[in-house]
């Protein structure tokens, strides 16, 4: 078995990895974040073990590289504010919940970043638990309090 | 169910625009080992890939470019991106040799696909001149072994860059077309392209 051509990896996960950036930093920064992470992924990808989770490994070069050392000072103030009033359109499809943007982005740094890595990258709490430290279930108590304050913050336009 | 099912989803322009800046990063940063694009011809789309030496291959659809890649991936190096504009130069003088506009290739190669005689061989077919043919036997004398008339015929059946390395114009010394990785129908097509100029 050995390491399929690299760019079938970002086809496969670039989108995942850009959406776990911008939940996790602030727009203009989390392009750039992408950028850094699958640069280091390349330069470090033939020495990968070809049966590794490669997601798993995106994140953890994007937590090291570019999320984990942004901190509050990074983070959007009170995003919610800045919002542009845009009335919802009937298309399902169309809708990009900026509301839930805003939410996820006043989340705690901590919180915002388990919540993204569990519910978008899909990594286990222990390997949750290994980026941001403390134990699995710590990073399983964060998940859920950054789950019911979303909750609490976040309220969904009502269907027409 | 997943409370951020409702984050928006990043657009294909966004992931491109990302992309592009990716390999241009990876060439800046001596990472970008295997580049690659496809190119549309009269034989159907090939298959263009290069190493900062030069063109590495170039492969036929019926070869499979999804199974192209991975070999080179193993091959030479897994990092490997769509990188068009990187063979723009090779996907040009292609074009010119398709309308008959170019005789001659004129592009770095990296020939490491190729190992000892087989190399030899390939490294001797840009002698044969556009529009004519040579026997494998006569290749086979010209890298040096008269006698390795087999060895020079599977050196053109696996010639890692066809078409630029011109393995079309050996043909059989009874004046039949012999074998071709493209199909004989493609041989048979560039023979007749080469005839006309």
């Amino acid at each position: 078995m050995s390491l399929p051509p690299f760019e079938s990896i970002v086809a496969e996960h670039g989108a995942v990895v850009l959406r776990v950036c911008r939940a996790v930093l602030r727009p203009d920064d989390a392009e750039d974040a992408w950028s850094e992470t699958f640069l280091a992924a390349l330069r470090a990808y033939p020495r990968l073990r070809p049966d590794s989770n490669i997601r798993g490994w995106l994140i953890t070069i994007a937590h090291r590289k570019a999320i984990d050392g942004y901190r509050t000072n990074r983070r959007a103030p009170l995003a919610v504010a800045e919002l542009p009033h845009e009335p919802a359109t009937a298309d399902v499809y169309e809708v990009t919940d900026a509301a839930l943007e805003a939410a996820v982005r006043a989340l705690p740094d901590k919180q915002r970043q388990v919540v993204a890595y569990r519910y978008l990258a899909d990594l286990t709490y222990r390997e949750i638990a290994e980026l941001v430290g403390g134990s699995e279930a710590a990073a399983r108590r964060s998940a859920a309090d950054g789950i019911a304050t979303l909750r609490r913050t976040y309220v969904p336009e009502e269907p027409e | 169910m997943n409370p951020l099912t409702a984050l928006p989803h990043p657009d294909p322009a966004t992931l491109d625009r990302l992309h592009a800046r990716l390999v241009e990063a990876a060439a800046a940063d001596d990472t970008l080992d295997i580049a690659y694009r496809t190119v549309d011809t009269p034989l159907g789309e090939l298959l263009l890939a290069a190493t900062p030496a030069g063109l590495v291959r170039v492969a036929y659809e019926s070869e499979g470019h999804d199974a192209v890649l991975s070999t080179l991936a193993a091959k030479v190096s897994p990092r490997v991106l769509r990188a068009p504009s990187r063979l723009d130069p090779a996907a040009r003088e292609l074009d010119d040799y398709f309308a008959g506009r170019r005789h001659v290739f004129d592009l770095p190669l990296d020939l490491q696909l190729a190992h000892g005689f087989r190399r030899e061989v390939l490294a001797h077919l840009p002698d044969i001149a556009y529009g004519r043919t040579a026997s494998y036997s006569a290749v086979a004398a010209a890298a040096g072994r008269p006698t390795a008339v087999r060895a020079a015929a599977s050196a053109c059946a696996v010639n890692p860059l066809p078409i630029v390395i011109p393995c079309h114009r050996v043909v059989r010394s009874d004046g039949s077309l012999g074998g071709y990785l493209g199909g004989v129908a493609a041989k048979q097509a560039l023979l007749t392209l080469e005839s006309a100029g």
